[in-house]
């Protein structure tokens, strides 16, 4: 595997142009994104901001129009989707707001998918705890520890703060290097806010991974390292509006 | 990535319409691959119905005509011939031997055949094969009778067995010649022809039966009668010819064409087949392309289902896709459900195929004289199957390329 310079930032995004549609105004114009290593940063801004924009660039689903996208040192201009999806798949864990899980999988098949798709956090899951499954059951009881059993049970029966644990579970198998949630905490009441908070923190501390964390809600700010505004990424065009 | 594990579990979660869809695909090609059975095995039944003969002569009629009621004993001669008539044919120069027939009476809805002993020496089926007898000997007395296998699987008679035979062709006659019942000597081996549903007397046989029947008068003291009627009969209803050599059988064949005394008509059995067969092939051409909409209609059913299922599907796409799977996988995951779906009914429809010709091969032989054996499929079959798992396959293409085309448009997030 290609291992980029380790003081390299984890990722880098500069002058990024893009629109969904050719003729749409752009959803990001001249962005621009600097993150770290093993940084947890908070990334605020209101709904329409741009901010699913910035993760599907990030993810490599979308490639932007024009500027440079750098992601775990790989620069996305330069190589081919798949190797993108590749690049998605071997480091990036994501979490979104609600209906996270597939459901006609099971919990466990659910935590687990990532590993289907990367050999990367295949290995990384069986380096640690002897099998994909282990692996699966280990975070599950961390981050899910009132269900001890019952993993194999259909994903669509839980209710929706169980099913944001699963999905936390299944963003940190195989310890990508980045961790990306998507106001994973909205569907959520205060309680379960703060239990889910915690168990991430916990469990990014725990791999050392990156956490990118985006949301219109300042609640938790205080526990990132680094907050960023939303328009200081994207700079709408003033002339456009 | 194992899609094969993700498209079966995510068509057992939508079990009812997975089912239903199997099921149409499954209808369909037990309608395909059943049409296609049936026409193979009636067309080399057919061929194999009759062999070794050159020549069939009736009354003059139509060929078709001749042939159904001289060799698969379906109708009825409109005229017999004479038995001088007969006679001055038979012994033309050239002629190796020839099988009187004489139709009319039935046994329990079976007919049955007036003949002599040539027809066990003489008549061939199949690939120039003899009859043989599994039990017992050719008739030798007046009321002896040789029966075909299927007369004889389906009353459950054996040799010694007393058979009565009714005038006329119906099952329920009531006009049955109950003074002169006819003995079984002897059971024909299965040949998959209409011989096997016939009974067989000798033509001396078919004579004393009837005698005395005209005055309608049934007297007890047969014997009698008998042993003072002439049972040389006076017409028959066809006789086949075997000729020496093939080059004779036009130069015969006109001859009996044009034989002034009386009307008649000789057909070459594989010319009159064939046209037989031609006649049949419009019903069997119509049977497949009905069967081919039918495929066409489950198809287009699956395919309603699954675009129909995109929509629902969208954040399924982005969650796969937000973790690694790419447009490959999203578009090998549908194509692969698509084609399981094609697969399961190929199998099922398979599976019913051949359990209802195991259940129905009795039942079919015993209406229509047609035996379809449980056999791996043909070339042909095997070329249908694979056609249509194409056709699965291709028709996967359209909701694995709608899907890309959402996932495009929707990348990880979708409108929910």
């Amino acid at each position: 595997m290609h291992q980029p310079v380790l003081n390299a930032p984890l990722i880098q995004l500069e002058n990024v142009d893009f629109s969904w549609h050719a003729k749409a105004s752009p959803s990001i114009r001249s962005g621009k994104l600097c993150i770290d290593r093993h940084e947890h940063v908070f990334i605020q801004g209101a709904s329409g901001s741009g901010k699913s924009t910035l993760l599907n660039i990030i993810g490599g689903i979308v490639t932007p129009q024009r500027g440079q996208v750098e992601v775990v040192g790989q620069d996305f201009r330069k190589i081919r989707e798949v190797q993108r999806d590749r690049v998605r798949a071997d480091h990036i864990g994501f979490i979104f707001q609600q209906f996270n899980l597939i459901p006609y999988l099971s919990i466990l098949e659910n935590v687990t998918l990532p590993c289907r798709f990367s050999d990367v956090r295949r290995q990384n899951a069986i380096e640690r705890s002897g099998s994909v499954a282990n692996e699966a059951i280990y975070l599950l009881s961390r981050l899910y520890s009132e269900a001890k059993f019952g993993f194999d049970r259909n994903s669509s029966e839980l209710s929706v703060g169980q099913q944001q644990r699963v999905a936390a579970a299944r963003a940190l198998i195989g310890q990508p290097q980045l961790i990306i949630a998507d106001e994973p905490t909205s569907s959520l009441d205060y309680d379960s806010r703060q239990a889910f908070m915690d168990l991430l923190f916990d469990e990014v501390k725990t791999s050392g991974s990156t956490l990118l964390y985006v949301s219109h809600d300042p609640t938790h700010q205080h526990l990132f390292d680094r907050v960023i505004d939303m328009p200081a990424i994207s700079l709408q065009d003033s002339a456009n509006l | 990535m194992n899609l094969r594990l993700l498209a079966w579990k995510s068509l057992t979660s939508r079990r009812s319409t997975a089912i239903l869809t199997i099921v149409s695909i499954a209808v369909s090609v037990v309608l395909l691959l059943g049409v296609e059975k049936i026409r193979i095995n009636a067309q080399s039944s057919f061929a194999n119905t009759i062999s070794g003969t050159d020549l069939i002569v009736g009354a003059r009629s139509g060929s078709i005509q001749l042939l159904l009621y001289s060799v698969f004993r379906i109708g009825n001669a409109t005229n017999n011939i004479s038995w001088k008539s007969y006679q001055t044919v038979a012994q033309k120069k050239g002629i190796k031997w020839t099988i009187p027939i004489s139709l009319g009476d039935s046994h329990r809805g079976f007919r049955v055949m007036g003949t002599n002993k040539d027809y066990f020496s003489f008549y061939q089926y199949g690939q120039k094969r003899n009859l043989k007898l599994i039990t017992g000997k050719p008739f030798n007395d007046l009321f002896d009778t040789v029966i075909g296998s299927e007369v004889a699987r389906s009353l459950s008679y054996s040799v010694g067995d007393e058979v009565i035979i009714s005038h006329g062709t119906v099952s329920t006659s009531f006009s049955e010649h109950k003074d002169k019942p006819f003995i079984i000597s002897g059971i024909l081996e299965h040949t998959g022809t209409p011989v096997d549903r016939t009974v067989h007397v000798s033509l001396e046989g078919i004579e004393a039966m009837h005698v005395n029947w005209q005055g309608l008068v049934k007297k007890r003291k047969v014997g009698n009668i008998l042993s003072e009627a002439n049972l040389q009969p006076e017409s028959i209803t066809a006789f086949l010819i075997g000729l020496d050599s093939k080059i004779m059988s036009f130069k015969l064949q006109r001859f009996i064409n044009e034989y002034t005394a009386e009307p008649l008509l000789a057909i070459f059995p594989g010319i009159a087949l064939y046209e037989l067969w031609s006649l049949m092939s419009v019903a069997e051409k119509a049977l497949l392309i009905i069967s081919i909409f039918v495929v066409i209609a489950s198809l287009t059913g699956m395919l309603a289902v699954s675009l129909a299922g995109l929509n629902e599907r969208r954040r399924e796409v982005a969650i796969l896709r937000s973790v690694g799977a790419s447009h490959w996988h999203i578009m090998g995951l549908l194509i692969t459900e698509t084609l399981l779906l094609t697969l399961v009914g190929i199998l099922l429809g398979i599976a019913i195929l051949y359990s209802a010709i195991g259940l129905g091969q009795p039942i079919i032989e015993a209406n229509y004289g047609l035996f379809i054996p449980i056999s791996l499929p043909n070339k042909r079959e095997f070329v249908m199957i694979s056609i249509l798992l194409f056709t699965g396959f291709t028709v996967g293409l359209i909701p694995a390329y709608r899907a890309y085309r959402n996932s495009l448009a929707d990348g990880m997030s979708t409108r929910l």
